[in-house]
Formats: C-alpha cells, structure tokens, sequence
C-alpha cells in the first residue's frame, strides 16, 4: 500500500510524519512505501495512495480526495499515528 | 549516510534559552535570527517563515509546546540547519491542540530530504517525556547541546 504524507513545504512535519509512518506500518505489519508531498501537490500524489497523513489544518485544505485522510495532532509522538492509521486502514 | 548529526546541525551558538517574546511572530523571529547569526540563512527567511505560518495555519506546531518552525528551501537557505528558541513565557500560536508554545525549533533546508535522518532524531529525542523536561528545564544552551550530544552517541 502506499501512505501520503502532507506538509505545507515538505521538508518539515512532512518528513517527522514520514518517519513515523514507517515505523507505525512496520509494527501494524503493513507492507507499505511512505511518499511525501507539500500541498501543491498533494492532490495528484493522493491519487495513487491508499492513505493520506496530514494536519488538521491542511486536511481541511485538501478537502475530498476520495482516499481515507488522517489528521494527525502531534508530528513527534509515534503512537499517534500508529493508532489512527491502524484504524483507517484495519 | 553522510548526513550531518544532529548536533552539528544545531551547534551550541544556535540555542538560546529564557528570551522573552511578545507574539507567535517574534517567537518565529527568535528562531529565525539564530539562523541568521550562524550562517545557515539570510534574513528574507525570518520572514519566509512567518509568512508560511499565514499561508498554512498553525500546524508547524507539531506537539504540545513546541513549534517547528519553517519555510522551504530558497536561496535564503545558505545551508541545512536548526536552531532552538526557549521562551521565558510561552506564546499562542492559534493551534487547537499544542498551544502554548515554549519551545519553536528553527528549520533552514536546502533540499527535501538532506536533513531527514537528523530531524527524525530530534522528534524522536523530542517524544521522550524524561529527556524533554531535562531539555526545556536546562539552564543554559551548553547543557542542552550536551543533553543532545549524549542522547545522539547513545543512539550510534
């Protein structure tokens, strides 16, 4: 599977969200390739992704994209993101 | 690898610890002329990164407490490095969850992904509630660049 990680500029929370998220698939045993996009293009990458990580802000940004989007509140607390991406995609 | 550690990226004359600050922009600003003053950025990117905080929202505020804050690479960026702000009084910076802030972390970049093994080491470093109050409750900017070197040999 492949999880989307958005930022505004991608070189930040995107980057912390993208390590999370491949510690998180490895111990949820999700065979999945994490990618990173800033939010001009965003939409395009969600195309091909089955999961789109993000801020609460930037998800409203994104609005519909037609694949599952997780807000995420803290970018440095690991279990965070385990728990809700565990539940979007279990 | 060939990445730069973590306290290379963030030398001790990057950390200041007890400034005071009016508002979210001066606790960006804080961070920012630490950039400035060692070489990392050029002063456009003080405001770069201000300016992102009103184009985005207030999401750079990645956990509570503590702002990351940021602006893409540019020719602002002379270099990737960090810089650490400890505010005397914490600041709002209009996020629903992680406010107030006491702690914003300066980011300069020059590309993507150059600094990613580096700021994942932080944020790791960052989650450890222990490690975090030893950190923000540091008295000077040499203990807290030591708390880092320690934390990144143990990680080695």
């Amino acid at each position: 599977m492949k999880i989307l990680a958005v930022c505004g500029m991608g070189i930040g929370t995107s980057v912390l969200l993208k390590s999370n998220a491949e510690r998180a698939a490895q111990d949820l045993g999700l065979d999945a390739d994490v990618e990173v996009a800033d939010i001009g293009t965003a939409r395009g990458a969600a195309a091909t992704a089955d999961v789109v990580l993000t801020s609460g802000e930037l998800a409203a940004e994104l609005g519909d994209i037609g694949v599952p989007v997780v807000v995420i509140d803290n970018f440095i607390d690991g279990d965070e993101v385990r728990e809700k991406l565990g539940a979007a995609v279990g | 690898m060939g990445e730069p550690s973590l306290s290379r990226l963030l030398p001790v004359e990057a950390i200041v610890t007890g400034i005071q600050v009016p508002d979210w922009r001066g606790a960006i600003r804080a961070a920012g002329e630490l950039l400035v003053a060692t070489g990392v950025s050029t002063e456009p990117y003080v405001r770069q990164m201000q300016d992102a905080v009103e184009e985005y929202g207030p999401y750079i505020v990645i956990a509570p407490g503590l702002a990351l804050a940021h602006a893409r690479p540019s020719p602002d960026v002379l270099r990737t490095g960090l810089s650490w702000a400890g505010l005397a009084t914490p600041v709002a910076f209009g996020h629903a969850q992680n406010d107030p802030v006491h702690l914003v972390i300066g980011l300069a970049a020059v590309d993507h992904d150059g600094h990613s093994s580096a700021l994942s080491r932080l944020a790791r470093m960052l989650a450890d509630p222990t490690r975090l109050e030893a950190l923000t409750s540091a008295p000077d900017a040499r203990r807290i660049h030591a708390i880092i070197t320690e934390y990144e040999t143990s990680q080695e």
